[in-house]
């Protein structure tokens, strides 16, 4: 099993690609696109050390539903500091101590930053225990990286690296 | 009732992407400019994406899920290549408005594993 | 509604696209301008979408997927030039 499905998550996921890549859901494309998920994991092999492991859906897509609903809040809140006076704008680099530590959950929680509001991930610690962030509107510093943790690396946690 | 949803949906597309490129004319220093394309252009594009899947959607011609594909690649890059801009910005030490903390003794390049995004397609 | 809403979307993001080109050629650091040709292909795939609504064609799909693709690789590429480029030396 391990040796013929190297990593059983990514043969749908690839597979849901290609079936929407041609927009269809003939048999053959069903086929082809299963056939597909499996070869491509198969031969990439080497790229994909670590196995991923989710330990609860729920919790993922409760994540999920949270992330989307803070992309549409840090537009909202990201347009109207652009539209206000720049040099209202109070920018500054906060560092966040990481207790993530797979890559995998590191990455999410980077990419999540970048998308949720009016913070950029800038970068990763050498030792992978610290991430900075530039905030475009920071007066309390503190409560971003509080919020941060336990908005987004709890539940990653939780998913990801349960014990 | 359709032709609602779609304009707003499109209107709403359209007023992110402009606020987006404001930002980016607009602000003052790069880490700030930063953070108008990579948001408002997500949700702008993203709104503008699913009008047009709603649109071909209901023209008779069977579901038309395509452009949910380019959406979520959207969403995956997009703050990939943010956070690799505000790298690069940092490592050539670019004037800030806010303080810029100090390079790690490693060059932040040392590990070619930490970017995020690498590894979830 | 839609014939008022359309033309009212060109003109913002061709105006977006305005100053891409403005801080494209402003600059005044390389990462700006990369910033503001990532921006650009982002733009052009808001044009693209909307002109397929336009035009009630759906071939355009093909494009955006690919602007999208090419533009996201590009903006890697410039940016691990920016990070590499400067350790070589």
């Amino acid at each position: 099993m391990m040796r013929f499905l190297p990593h059983p998550l990514l043969t749908p996921i690839l597979a849901a690609v290609w079936l929407l890549l041609n927009n269809s859901l003939a048999p053959g494309h069903i086929l082809l696109g299963l056939l597909l998920g499996w070869a491509i994991p198969w031969f990439t092999l080497r790229f994909w050390p670590e196995r991923v492991r989710i330990h609860r859906p729920m919790k993922l897509l409760r994540f999920v539903a949270v992330v989307l609903y803070d992309i549409v809040v840090a537009n909202l809140v990201v347009a109207r500091r652009i539209l206000g006076r720049p040099e209202r704008l109070r920018p500054a680099f906060v560092s966040v101590p990481l207790s993530l530590e797979t890559d995998l959950a590191i990455s999410l929680l980077a990419n999540t930053i970048c998308l949720t509001p009016g913070t950029v991930s800038a970068r990763l610690a050498p030792d992978r225990k610290c991430l900075l962030v530039h905030g475009l509107h920071v007066p309390d510093a503190e409560a971003l990286v509080a919020g941060i943790k336990a908005r987004y690396e709890a539940p990653l946690k939780e998913v990801f690296e349960a014990c | 009732m359709l032709e609602v949803v779609l304009s707003f949906l499109i209107l709403t597309g359209a007023v992110f992407t402009f606020i987006g490129s404001l930002g980016l004319a607009r602000l003052r220093d790069f880490y700030t400019r930063l953070h108008g394309p990579t948001k408002a252009t997500t949700l702008g594009v993203g709104s503008l994406l699913i009008a047009s899947a709603l649109f071909f959607g209901t023209r008779g011609e069977g579901v038309s899920l395509h452009e949910v594909l380019v959406t979520l690649f959207l969403f995956i890059t997009a703050p990939v290549s943010a956070h690799l801009l505000a790298k690069a910005a940092l490592h050539l030490g670019l004037r800030s408005l806010a303080p810029v903390p100090e390079e790690p003794a490693v060059p932040p390049d040392g590990n070619p594993e930490a970017h995020p995004g690498h590894k979830q397609h | 509604m839609l014939n008022l809403v359309l033309p009212l979307a060109f003109t913002l993001v061709a105006l977006a696209v305005a100053m891409n080109f403005w801080r494209l050629i402003r600059g005044p650091s390389l990462p700006d301008r990369i910033l503001a040709l990532d921006t650009l292909y982002v733009n052009t795939i808001a044009l693209l979408v909307l002109l397929g609504i336009h035009l009630a064609s759906a071939l355009y799909f093909e494009a955006a997927l690919l602007i999208a693709l090419m533009g996201f690789v590009g903006t890697v590429a410039l940016c691990k030039y920016l990070l590499r480029g400067d350790i070589i030396e």
